[in-house]
């Protein structure tokens, strides 16, 4: 029996103004039928490249060369019409980003039976029950009333389950499936993760599973091919990759993944606490479009930040975990005073923030400064980064002259890891990892007394987040900097917090040291969210039974939305969980 | 013996600005730089007409009335060897009409763009950074500008002052920085949003710092493209309020009033309508050129 899919010596060049870019070199694979091919690598390694190429789906100044079999026939080059009756029919993609690969102005239904129509020539009140069968398949409730919504109406997550129940209708051979949950919440991601595990199980379909992240791979791949710089360094089964990886590159990936027991010592607080926040309430008015286009419609109020109370003392670093929607970054900008808040109080070394003015603020920048998610985007594309890192100290220490500050820039930019001489380089030449350091130096420059880092690891690859997050702990040991480090992630909170808080829907569900935390968990959304992450460890993850949400995040907007967890509590809908003490320095919301 | 260590040797690299950058890279556009010598050349031209003509602008020959260059190749009606561009429907001669033209319509096109633009970029930056009332309130403001007649506004202008040239400028410019307004508001609503903003704000800088070091260079791209459309507008403009009688009066003339006279006599003395012509198109092209230009040279990706 030969191969389903068969890529032997497969080349991918890109023209571009800079030259020939050799994205895939010599890649050869084969995915056999049901089978589950992992292909890891991190940005930039051309794994996407890999099947677009495979598929004639390579951007217009991309040439592919070598051979690519589906069932014995040749089809790199085939002619589109022949490429076209095999892809979305017998080989299905499914894409990172769910919103952008759903036509926006076409209803869910249409879009799921639009392939079953057009490759099955299915009439179309058969296609209709067979997509409401998909959707119940992928776990989406009320699938007749969701056929008729519009994409920006679901969630990512509901967003993705429709893109796999567009991509499974056909009854294909083989799905690629692209950083399917790179996009999504942890809690999410483990959900997705099982309606794949069904399909390869119960539907004997074949998965390219496309992914950087070795916790994907490890759960779902039966073989793993490992990619670098456009080459397969390393193949073979999933166990014998991820327990004796024979290429050091491989070694290092794995090398790099957070794992437990990394926790840094908890800090004994020492005199006043640097910040204080008290009961910090942050709402936006959310317009209810009415029935002439929102000009009339009533406005309501989103609690994002919904009463949070912690104090930070020097030197301690504080994680905060949550997932999307939860108020952890609209949490930060509000002590940061970049949002107005509508309610508590935020005291920074006994000064109640409060009655300062706009320009007293401005002054105490200075001792709190903030690292932001997206590098590139966080650094203005026309400022060389030298320029960028110099920006904080010209305006809160304008008297300094020209020369100190290029001199404490350049020490700075050295202290970072970044090369003096790339003083005028702008942020497009550099990579997302510099960036990162640029933005780190930007804001360590005026020494701060508190950094926030804003997911600032999350855009990174593995290997590039591991020295970030090491550089982030030497400036912290060396400057006594108090932290507050916020991110999804929970693995990479673990390695730097030494008190976690986990959010939910704006309000703290529990927080203590992060072992205790870690080894034991008490509130149920903690345990799911912990549950939810994956380990590079196949054999564990095979095993795992996890503690699966149901469903998606409720609508922040449903006053009942904090009762998920105190049902017993459904009655009085204006009711807050209370923080309670289980243990020392370990609170937890009340929950049923 | 020492070994002369090379990376102690090497100057310190220095910070640049984007301008700096900015020159150099349009230095290296040769579009641009040819659009910008020949936009200089014909400035030239104009500054130094009294010079290079015998013939003064509104000096009338009633020989020589629409008479051909010496060296037209077709055969005219009437020849004039002294006039290399020949003479119009009074005798006047051309080449000297067209540099004096080009006087009018350059310093319209010019000054009206320049207060178009200031006024627009600024007062569009501010509405859109601002945000809430303050950029409704604005708008409105624009809004209500907008709607009063062109023509109407111009010959009320007219009538309570005197005519004169400098109203032509203001007149226009008063129009031209309406639509640049908004289209700067536009992009800065759109930068207003990006991460770098919030991170200049996190840094500690206030909102006139962001807006002239974040904002502004950020929506120059499309400025400098509409500039470029602008001018020509301008320069068309002009020629049509002169054909009303609104603006430029004889003897005293521009490249729209050429023209526009030129066109008349297509048929029988093509040069009336070919030289002039000429120049405005040349310019126009030159001013696209200059505008790409600049519109690359100030974006950092296109070293």
């Amino acid at each position: 029996m030969s191969a389903l899919l068969e890529i032997a010596n497969l080349n991918v060049h890109f023209a571009t103004p800079d030259g020939d870019v050799h994205a895939v070199k010599n890649a050869s694979l084969t995915i056999q039928e049901s089978e589950c091919l992992g292909v890891v690598g991190e940005s930039g390694s051309g794994k996407s490249q890999l099947f677009l190429a495979a598929f004639g789906l390579l951007a217009g100044n991309g040439r592919a060369t070598g051979s690519v079999q589906y069932r014995g026939a040749e089809i790199l080059d085939a002619p589109t019409a022949r490429l076209n009756t095999l892809r979305g029919s017998a080989v299905t993609m499914i894409f990172q980003d769910p919103l952008t690969s759903l036509t926006p102005h076409m209803r869910i239904g249409r879009q799921i039976m639009e392939g079953l129509m057009r490759h099955r020539h299915v009439p179309r009140e058969a296609a209709y029950s067979r997509a409401r069968e998909m959707l119940d398949y992928v776990r989406i409730p009320e699938s007749a009333r969701r056929m008729r919504q519009y994409p920006h109406e679901l969630s990512g997550g509901m967003r993705q389950r429709v893109m796999i129940a567009m991509a499974t209708i056909t009854g294909p051979d083989l799905i690629i499936a692209d950083e399917p949950t790179t996009a999504l919440d942890v809690t999410v991601q483990a959900q997705i993760l099982e309606i794949l595990r069904a399909l390869k199980n119960d539907r004997k379909t074949a998965i390219a599973l496309v992914s950087h992240d070795m916790g994907v791979i490890a759960g779902l791949a039966d073989r793993v091919q490992v990619m670098r710089h456009g080459e397969i360094v390393e193949s073979g089964a999933v166990d014998d990759v991820f327990y004796a990886p024979r290429h050091d590159y491989t070694r290092m990936l794995l090398d790099s993944i957070p794992k437990a027991g990394e926790t840094p010592a908890p800090v004994t607080a020492v005199g006043a606490p640097l910040l204080t926040v008290d009961d910090l309430q942050v709402s936006f008015p959310v317009k209810d479009v009415g029935s002439f286009g929102g000009l009339f419609g009533k406005t309501r109020s989103l609690r994002a930040v919904d009463g949070i109370s912690f104090t930070l003392h020097q030197g301690e670093t504080l994680g905060v975990v949550g997932e999307s929607g939860c108020g952890k970054s609209t949490l930060a900008r509000a002590v940061l005073q970049l949002l107005p808040k509508s309610g508590g109080r935020v005291v920074w070394l006994g000064r109640d923030l409060d009655a300062a003015t706009q320009n007293d603020i401005r002054k105490l920048r200075e001792d709190f400064q903030i690292v932001f998610q997206d590098p590139l985007a966080s650094l203005d594309p026309r400022m060389p980064v030298g320029v960028s890192i110099a920006e904080p100290l010209k305006a809160l220490e304008p008297h300094l002259p020209g020369d100190t500050v290029r001199q404490r820039v350049r020490a700075m930019m050295q202290r970072v890891g970044l090369d003096a001489a790339w003083i005028n380089r702008y942020p497009h030449e550099l990579s997302g990892g510099q960036n990162q350091r640029v933005g780190l130096a930007r804001a360590m420059i005026v020494g701060p007394k508190m950094l926030v880092c804003d997911e600032a690891v999350s855009a990174l690859d593995v290997s590039i987040q591991a020295q970030i997050v090491a550089l982030i702990r030497d400036l912290q040991a060396e400057t006594g900097l108090a932290l507050i480090f916020i991110s999804h992630d929970l693995s990479v909170v673990r390695r730097l917090s030494h008190r976690v808080m986990v959010l939910y829907l704006g309000r703290v569900v529990e927080m203590a040291p992060s072992d205790a935390l870690y080894a034991g968990p008490r509130h149920p959304y903690t345990r799911a969210l912990l549950s939810a992450v994956l380990s590079p460890d196949p054999r564990l993850e095979r095993q795992r039974k996890r503690e699966l949400l149901a469903g998606d995040l409720p609508s922040p907007l449903d006053p009942r939305a904090q009762l998920t967890f105190l049902k017993s509590r459904l009655d009085q809908p204006d009711y807050r969980p209370r923080l309670i003490e289980e243990a020392p320095g370990h609170f937890v919301a009340e929950h049923d | 013996m020492s070994v002369p260590d090379i990376a102690i040797a090497m100057p310190e690299p220095r910070g640049r600005s984007l301008w700096v950058d900015a020159r150099r890279r349009l230095l290296r556009n040769r579009a641009a730089m040819a659009g910008i010598i020949i936009l200089a050349a014909i400035v030239l031209l104009a500054l130094l007409a009294p010079l290079l003509s015998p013939f003064a602008y509104d000096e009338v020959n009633y020989d020589l009335i629409s008479c051909a260059p010496g060296w037209w190749p077709v055969e005219a009606a009437c020849s004039a060897p002294g006039h290399i561009f020949g003479t119009d429907a009074i005798g006047r001669d051309i080449f000297v009409r067209v540099l004096y033209g080009a006087r009018v319509s350059l310093a319209v096109g010019l000054v009206a763009t320049v207060v178009s633009l200031v006024i627009g970029v600024l007062y569009g930056a501010t509405a859109g950074y601002l945000g809430g009332h303050i950029d409704g309130l604005m708008m409105r403001v624009v809004d209500v500008l907008y709607s009063l007649p062109f023509i109407f506004f111009v010959i009320i202008l007219m009538v309570v002052f005197d005519r004169n040239f400098i109203l032509l400028f203001v007149a226009i410019g008063a129009v031209e920085w309406l639509t640049m307004a908004r289209i700067v508001r536009g992009q800065t609503l759109s930068i207003k949003q990006k991460e770098f903003i919030e991170a200049a704000k996190a840094a500690g800088v206030g909102p006139l710092g962001i807006i002239t070091r974040h904002v502004i260079p950020n929506v120059v791209g499309p400025v400098m493209v509409y500039v470029t459309l602008t001018v020509p507008t301008v320069i068309l403009t002009e020629s049509f309020l002169s054909f009303l009688g609104l603006g430029i009066q004889e003897p005293l003339t521009s490249w729209g009033v050429l023209i526009s006279d030129g066109a008349d006599q297509m048929e029988t003395a093509p040069w009336m309508l070919l030289f002039p012509a000429l120049f405005m198109a040349v310019t126009l092209f030159c001013f696209n050129f200059v505008g790409d230009g600049l519109r690359d040279t100030m974006d950092p990706k296109d070293r």
